[in-house]
């Protein structure tokens, strides 16, 4: 796709008067702020549960303001980019506290079995869907393991400029692409660390010197179903 | 012939008696709300034919490669292009005052563009403190 997509843009270089009073004439190359996403980066996320506290939700409360996911009619239709989810051990009585959101897997079910490739990976790892292209058939919906995906169920107003959603689309966490893109990080982790605890650190898995990335070589880490094999990019430590 | 007549008389009425869309100020050509700020990015004539291809192209380019561009994006049409209502805030798509319903209920193309984009100009992206330098 992106073949084609480049010998168009290449072809459209010159313009080109193909009969009298019909041109074809270039797309702009226009001044870019970020981009295009590479291969040499993978965003990832670490989430570490001995810090997240159990009854707070900022990293939620940010992510519904970050990206204006207003309340629905109800809970059944609420869209949901992330959870905080509590689990506890039948056995030792542990209790644990975590945020869910997509995975950002770099095998996705979801982009697997999209039938219109709505569902992608971007080139650096992030996984989303391109709402032009989705026709709202909710099948990576059923292909997420994770639960991770929601559906719009009713018409969205106010949206932000940076986060379009609206009805008949599927739509999950994107990692706050348009501040990554903007060299920033992602609002829930900007809220966590707000608050001090420093429960996820965001940053790229490729890169050995990034924090996330030492983090992983010197402590234990998992990745929620690994048994699926599905090289998630979002990690959690102290499960 | 005469069926043929009697269709264009009766759009031609047609266009007259929607008076109150502003779009058919006049009755036959849309009327345009100026906008604001200078240059377009590309001249009038020119994005009057291929507004709809910078669109589509640079869709393609945002979301699925990244490449964000500095003003050519939908957010930068609305920035210039955006009219005030009777409060002075900008109005949304399900007021005709819109200027892409000045000329798309005009021409009857429906655009659906605005079902998950935000019609309204919006704020830069809030870039906090916190999240200028970049975990790398």
């Amino acid at each position: 796709m992106t073949g084609r997509r480049d010998f168009l843009a290449g072809a459209a270089a010159l313009a080109l008067t193909i009969a009298p009073g019909v041109t074809l004439y270039p797309m702009a190359q226009a001044a870019l702020t970020s981009g295009p996403a590479s291969a040499k980066n993978r965003w990832g996320m670490l989430i570490d549960a001995n810090r997240c506290k159990a009854d707070c939700s900022a990293c939620v409360g940010a992510c519904g303001e970050e990206n204006a996911i207003g309340p629905a009619h109800g809970p059944a239709i609420q869209a949901q980019w992330i959870r905080k989810v509590d689990l506890r051990h039948k056995g030792s009585g542990r209790k644990l506290s975590l945020p869910v959101m997509c995975q950002h897997c770099a095998e996705p079910p979801c982009a697997d079995v999209c039938p219109t490739g709505a569902s992608f990976k971007r080139a650096d790892g992030i996984v989303l869907v391109d709402k032009h292209r989705c026709i709202g058939c909710r099948y990576c919906m059923l292909a997420c393991p994770y639960k991770a995906r929601s559906f719009v169920h009713e018409t969205v107003t106010d949206q932000a400029p940076h986060a379009p959603r609206g009805k008949g689309t599927v739509e999950s966490c994107t990692l706050c692409v348009h501040r990554v893109d903007a060299g920033g990080t992602p609002a829930c982790v900007e809220a966590c660390a707000g608050l001090g605890h420093g429960a996820i650190i965001f940053g790229d898995l490729n890169d050995p010197t990034s924090e996330i990335s030492k983090r992983l070589a010197e402590y234990p880490s998992a990745a929620i179903r690994a048994d699926l094999g599905l090289d998630p990019g979002v990690r959690y430590q102290g499960l | 012939m005469r069926a043929v007549l009697i269709m264009v008389a009766a759009l031609f009425l047609i266009s007259l008696g929607d008076g109150d869309t502003p779009a058919c100020a006049g009755g036959l050509q849309p009327t345009v709300p100026k906008a604001k700020g200078g240059t377009c990015v590309r001249d009038a004539a020119f994005m009057r034919a291929n507004h709809m291809n910078f669109l589509s192209h640079r869709r393609d380019a945002s979301v699925r490669e990244g490449r964000r561009a500095l003003s050519e994006k939908l957010a930068g049409c609305l920035d210039c292009h955006a009219v005030a209502g009777s409060d002075g805030h900008a109005v949304g798509f399900d007021n005709p005052k819109h200027f892409c319903r000045a000329c798309h209920d005009y021409a009857a193309v429906r655009i659906d563009c605005f079902e998950c984009h935000n019609a309204k100009p919006g704020p830069l992206i809030r870039q906090s403190s916190a999240s200028a330098g970049q975990a790398k």
